[in-house]
């Protein structure tokens, strides 16, 4: 499964003077005709209260951040999968306030140097801020995101984050194409740190199943 | 801008650089598996917890290195440190040895961990709090995955208990000293910055208590315990650990991706 396929590295030198030094090089970008069913209208939640012009430039910003998809799983974006947390315009910059999935998350830089070149793209002055706290949980993935990934064949996770605590703890996962309950766990690490390796017994497909953190 | 409690910066910075050690050595240690897992499965397993590890010890290292003050990165503190100056405690730097091994090793860390985030959610300190909110989350998949492999070999077959057994008492040495307190601890939680250590151990032993039942594995008590880690003494797996992690930033000193 190609997933990478819709990002490249590295990309036109419009990225530029990234603040994040040595990883510059890295710059990603994502073209938006990759993805032209992304541009749905995305609920501009975090647009502050401003005179309207402004109001206006935010949820144009918004909807420039909220449509870049997620690098490891492109079929949803980082508004459905709630990574996107808000995007302000603070004297005349746009400024996108982004949250890591997990720790360790290897997409977490290529999200933040995409949503920043989005926001260029998109002619603004754009600087991207890491928000640790609250911690990014599966529950602020959208509905149109649980959706989508079940479209892709991602089992979404499952709903109240606490079940996992419990020590071998049970979780009840559908299958994605054929919806029977009756699936189990090959491993609990999958291709990714958000994913988990699941089988289904009806149908016998294998599947992927987005962990609940 | 963010609350910080009151406290001596020196305890701070220590305290951090001990956790942030404690994940970078063990998460080098599991990443050392990759490409060697004896199942396909593990091989993912492993990187992806070696993976939430260094993730973690990053946001510690970043800390740690606004806190001190002193012009350091995150990549400083990891790679250019010398031997005596990383405070980790000696269980997570011995070699890996079997897969029995490296899985109680990793049993017997999540279920500390699990307990120290769980102290840490309500620190006085906004940025320990909001690392253990993450943390807390992934370390609960390590513990039940290391659990889960626990109860397998425990309660497997012959060969696969004998080599669990094995790992039960070459661990045993080792584990007193993650609840070791000393006036570094005391301040920090004094400070209601990150739990006591010593007050952890009755959540560590219910849990391995509650898997060693599932396994039929015995704790071993022992005479006494193996200490160093957190004044910078360590074994001689340590060395030859920093070695390699270090090799890049030695050999091409300031190296960027």
């Amino acid at each position: 499964m190609s997933v990478r396929a819709e990002f490249s590295l590295p990309l036109e030198g419009r990225v530029a003077a990234q603040p994040t030094g040595g990883v510059a090089s890295m710059a990603a970008t994502f073209r938006s005709d990759a993805a032209p069913e992304r541009a749905h209208p995305t609920p501009a939640r975090s647009v502050p209260t401003l005179p309207s012009r402004g109001r206006e430039d935010a949820a144009h910003a918004y909807a420039a951040a909220a449509s870049v998809p997620d690098p490891e799983v492109p079929c949803v974006t980082i508004a459905d999968l709630g990574i996107l947390r808000s995007v302000e315009i603070e004297n005349g910059v746009a400024v996108a306030r982004v949250t890591p999935t997990y720790s360790g998350c290897p997409a977490v830089l290529a999200i933040e140097l995409a949503v920043e070149a989005a926001l260029r793209e998109a002619g603004f002055e754009a600087r991207v801020e890491r928000v640790v706290s609250p911690p990014w949980t599966t529950d602020w993935i959208t509905e149109e995101g649980r959706e989508r990934l079940r479209a892709y064949g991602i089992a979404p996770p499952a709903k109240a984050s606490n079940s996992v605590r419990a020590l071998f703890g049970e979780t009840d996962v559908a299958c994605p194409k054929c919806g029977s309950h009756e699936t189990s766990r090959v491993a609990e690490f999958g291709s990714t740190a958000c994913k988990a390796l699941y089988r289904c017994e009806s149908c016998k497909e294998p599947f992927d199943y987005f962990k609940c953190i | 801008m963010t609350a910080r409690a009151k406290i001596d910066q020196t305890a701070l910075v220590t305290i951090l650089l001990r956790l942030a050690d404690d994940h970078l050595i063990l998460g080098h240690r599991l990443s050392e598996w990759c490409g060697h897992a004896p199942m396909l499965e593990e091989d993912l397993a492993m990187p992806n917890m070696a993976l939430d590890l260094i993730g973690q010890a990053r946001s510690l290292y970043q800390y740690a290195a606004e806190a001190e003050g002193e012009g350091r990165t995150e990549d400083d503190l990891a790679y250019l440190r010398r031997e005596r100056e990383y405070l980790n405690c000696l269980m997570v730097e011995r070699e890996n040895g079997d897969f029995a091994h490296t899985m109680l090793r990793q049993f017997y860390f999540a279920a500390f961990m699990q307990a120290f985030w769980d102290g840490a959610l309500e620190s006085a300190d906004e940025t320990v709090a909001a690392i253990a909110g993450k943390a807390v989350k992934e370390v609960a998949y390590h513990l039940r995955h290391a659990g889960e492999w626990v109860v397998r070999l425990g309660d497997g077959t012959e060969e696969s208990r004998r080599r669990m057994e094995q790992a039960v008492d070459a661990l045993a040495p080792y584990v007193d000293e993650l609840f070791e307190a000393d006036a570094v601890s005391d301040a920090v939680a004094e400070a209601g910055i990150a739990p006591d250590p010593a007050s952890l151990r009755k959540s560590f032993e219910r849990t391995v208590g509650a898997v060693f039942a599932e396994a039929g594995l015995e704790t071993q008590a022992v005479p006494y315990g193996q200490t160093g880690g957190r004044r910078g003494l360590h074994g001689e797996a340590m060395g030859y650990l920093l070695t390699e992690l270090q090799y890049m930033q030695r050999t091409y000193p300031g190296a960027v991706w």
